[in-house]
């Protein structure tokens, strides 16, 4: 299976481009937006460890080491498309628009943290394992029914291929020929469990086969790379030829959470060698010095915006109004019903110390 | 000469941790499986060191599906192991709830006791320790409506270590929720030998003659306080019943208490439409109705979703809605 899903690289750990055929597409312009993108999500993530260590934010679910599989998928799709993220794929929703405000909202454990920005089609994370998929197929779906060429691209990680939910997400789509692309991040790891005790498959992308669904392993720390297979898949679905996955494989530096340990389970020496040799952003950084066009000024001048834009998001989710009780009773049913009410008056006079 | 039991001062979840080693040294066939129980020690370390003491064999790492770890545990309970299942969080029981309903709880009936299903599902669950979405639900309820299925809430750690020894030993399927918030938040006295508490039944916290407050879980200790200032400024004294297996209940520890204070309030911190005060309810309709000398007040969460964290401490019955209660059914 090795063989037969290659794993397809456009730029390799030297930043040498090496498929020459794309070399037109590739305009210093986009690699100098990949680049910006990509450091705009390192940074966030950074910050809000930071925050979490510092007792600002609540437990939080980092990603550093995925932003090119996250960044350049998201690239992929336009306004209008479909995104569902799990709760690890910040970098994936702040790219395709979400408020880095209500990014953070989220980690203070406040519902407007899920809320995507109008006009903007992002799923609240999917916090049960794989249950995403099967809502990105269903929208999907509906979009093909009204015969438009949106389609859905979802993000999940390699443990979730263990649930039944990927399964029925995949063969719903392949039997239903939705537009949808299924994008597995496989970061080596499910919490503790790394991917050869998860399956006794060699390669993600082969499960695909089962469902006759087109599938493909690549480089997930090579953004080129995403950014043109999750392109090909999304056309694909667009043209109504129905769903792709797409395993890109990838690395997490960090624990699974801000609450978990990962001494306890591998051996981090791993994630400081990637750091230097399979980095998402290093590797454009060598592309770049190959092309003699990586400009220190340059970079400079966007840690500079982009530590300008957290901060902001910081202090509006500072200044952010307090949550209010009444959004736990209102938005349960259309019009609440009488428990409901009993109960939201009887808590208010608690509260009032009226009875 | 005696020899002097030796007691260790545990928190609940260490104390989890020692009924399952006891058991897994006394009983080859007890196995401990799960997401992230191995290596790992579980999420919230409820495994720790079983991996290392028994090895991959007895303390197995499962692929991450729910489904997949009741289904296979009920063939590994029907062919001769006792299989002990993590849940990670009760809120992620969901995909294995069609195991659950449909096959765990009705072989021995569908069988006629040629096939019987004696496992353990542990799982953490409630509010209050701050988990992202989901993590939080207190569904119990949703349990106890399942023919064949026992459902076990420790609240304490010599309780914890009693329950689950007496669960993995149960012939039969037993649900068994593990209140987060009771983890690490205090420490009781645990002996190290094997003991087991007898499911079904009751225990009283502490005893009263006023009133019968009945609860379990983390809102034991939450209730408590509240009651110990409620008697304080009342010349009135309460019985607190922890009621520590809602299915089945102990329907005469139940009686016994309502005869003798004819005054009752039911805590508990999920959802009050369909939830497990109902079933107390009815248990009193049945024994001890005639006592009553005020209607039967409930405290409960809302019939809401666990909100968010930055609202669920306005979710969890409070000190001031337990104490309110109180007032009701003694003003009555
Ligand atoms: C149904 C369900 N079971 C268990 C969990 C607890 N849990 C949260 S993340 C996780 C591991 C997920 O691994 P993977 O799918 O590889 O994604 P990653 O976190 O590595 O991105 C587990 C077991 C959950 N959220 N949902």
């Amino acid at each position: 299976m090795l063989e037969r899903f290659p794993v397809t690289q456009y730029i390799n750990e030297d930043g040498e481009l090496i498929k020459q055929e794309v070399q037109e597409e590739l305009s210093l312009d986009l690699v100098k937006m990949f680049y910006e993108k990509m450091l705009r999500a390192r940074m966030m993530d950074k910050k809000c460890v930071n925050l979490q260590r510092q007792g600002k934010i609540g437990t939080y679910v980092q990603y550093e080491g995925q932003e090119a599989a996250q960044v350049g998928s998201a690239l992929a799709i336009e306004e209008g498309d479909w995104m569902f993220p799990s709760y690890r794929d910040h970098a994936a929703t702040m790219t395709f628009g979400h408020s880095l405000r209500n990014l953070l909202l989220y980690w203070v454990g406040r519902i407007e943290g899920g809320i995507p920005p109008e006009g903007k089609n992002i799923f609240p994370p999917a916090v049960p394992i794989a249950s995403q998929l099967l809502h990105a197929t269903g929208v999907a779906w509906a979009e093909k029914k009204k015969n438009t060429d949106r389609v859905s691209l979802v993000y999940f990680g390699d443990g979730a291929t263990s649930e039944g939910d990927f399964h029925e997400g995949l063969n719903f789509a392949s039997v239903f020929k939705a537009p949808v692309v299924f994008l597995n991040q496989n970061n080596g790891y499910a919490i503790s469990v790394p991917t050869e005790k998860q399956m006794n498959s060699k390669t993600i992308a082969q499960k695909g086969l089962g469902y006759d669904i087109p599938s493909i392993r690549i480089d997930g720390n090579d953004i080129l790379a995403v950014f043109i297979e999750t392109k090909k898949a999304v056309d694909r679905a667009r043209r109504g030829e129905g769903p792709t996955l797409i395993e890109a494989v990838t690395w997490r530096y960090g624990a699974h959470t801000t609450a978990d340990d990962p001494s306890k389970y591998r051996d981090q020496s791993e994630s400081d060698r990637r750091r230097t040799t399979t980095d998402p952003l290093l590797r454009l950084e060598k592309y770049m010095k190959n092309e003699n066009s990586w400009d220190e000024e340059w970079l400079a001048s966007m840690e500079q915006k982009i530590t300008n834009e957290i901060n902001t998001a910081i202090s509006e989710m500072k200044d952010y109004p307090k949550a209010d009780i009444d959004q736990v009773f209102s938005h349960v049913f259309e019009k609440p019903t009488w428990t409901i009410e009993q109960q939201r008056e009887h808590h208010m006079s608690i509260k009032r110390g009226k009875v | 000469m005696t020899t002097a039991v030796q007691v260790k001062k545990l928190t609940m979840v260490q104390a989890v941790t020692d009924a399952m080693r006891t058991m897994l040294e006394e009983d080859e066939s007890v196995l401990v499986l799960g997401e992230d129980v191995g290596q790992n020690g579980g999420v919230f370390r409820a495994t720790d060191g079983l991996f290392e003491q028994f090895g991959e064999e007895r303390v197995i790492d499962t692929p991450l599906a729910e489904s997949g770890i009741v289904g296979t545990s009920i063939g590994l309970a029907v062919n001769g192991f006792r299989p002990i299942a993590e849940m990670q969080f009760l809120g992620f029981i969901y995909p294995a709830f069609n195991q659950l309903m449909t096959h765990a709880t009705r072989m021995r009936q569908r069988s006629m006791g040629r096939y019987t299903v004696p496992m353990v599902i542990r799982a953490p669950y409630g509010a209050g320790v701050k988990a992202p979405e989901i993590h939080s639900d207190s569904v119990e309820a949703l349990f106890t409506h399942i023919p064949g299925l026992k459902v076990v809430i420790p609240s304490n750690a010599y309780d914890a270590k009693g329950l689950l020894i007496a669960s993995i030993e149960d012939p039969d399927p037993v649900l068994f929720l593990e209140p987060m918030r009771c983890y690490r938040s205090s420490r009781t006295e645990v002996p190290d030998e094997k003991y087991s508490i007898e499911l079904g039944k009751a225990s009283y916290v502490k005893e009263g003659s006023d009133v019968t407050v009945m609860t379990w879980g983390a809102m034991v200790p939450d209730t408590v306080k509240a009651v110990e200032k409620f008697e304080k400024e009342h010349n009135a004294t309460c019985d607190v019943i922890d009621l520590r297996t809602l299915y089945p209940l102990d329907k005469d520890t139940i009686a016994e208490s309502v005869k003798k204070t004819g005054r009752v309030v039911i805590i508990h911190e999920a959802p009050s439409a369909g939830g497990v005060n109902g079933d107390i309810i009815s248990v009193i309709n049945d024994t001890s109705f005639f006592y009553l000398k005020a209607p039967i007040q409930k405290v409960t969460g809302f019939d809401t979703p666990v909100p968010v964290y930055s609202l669920e401490q306005e979710y969890l019955p409070s000190s001031e809605k337990i104490i309110s209660a109180l007032n009701t059914t003694l003003s009555y």
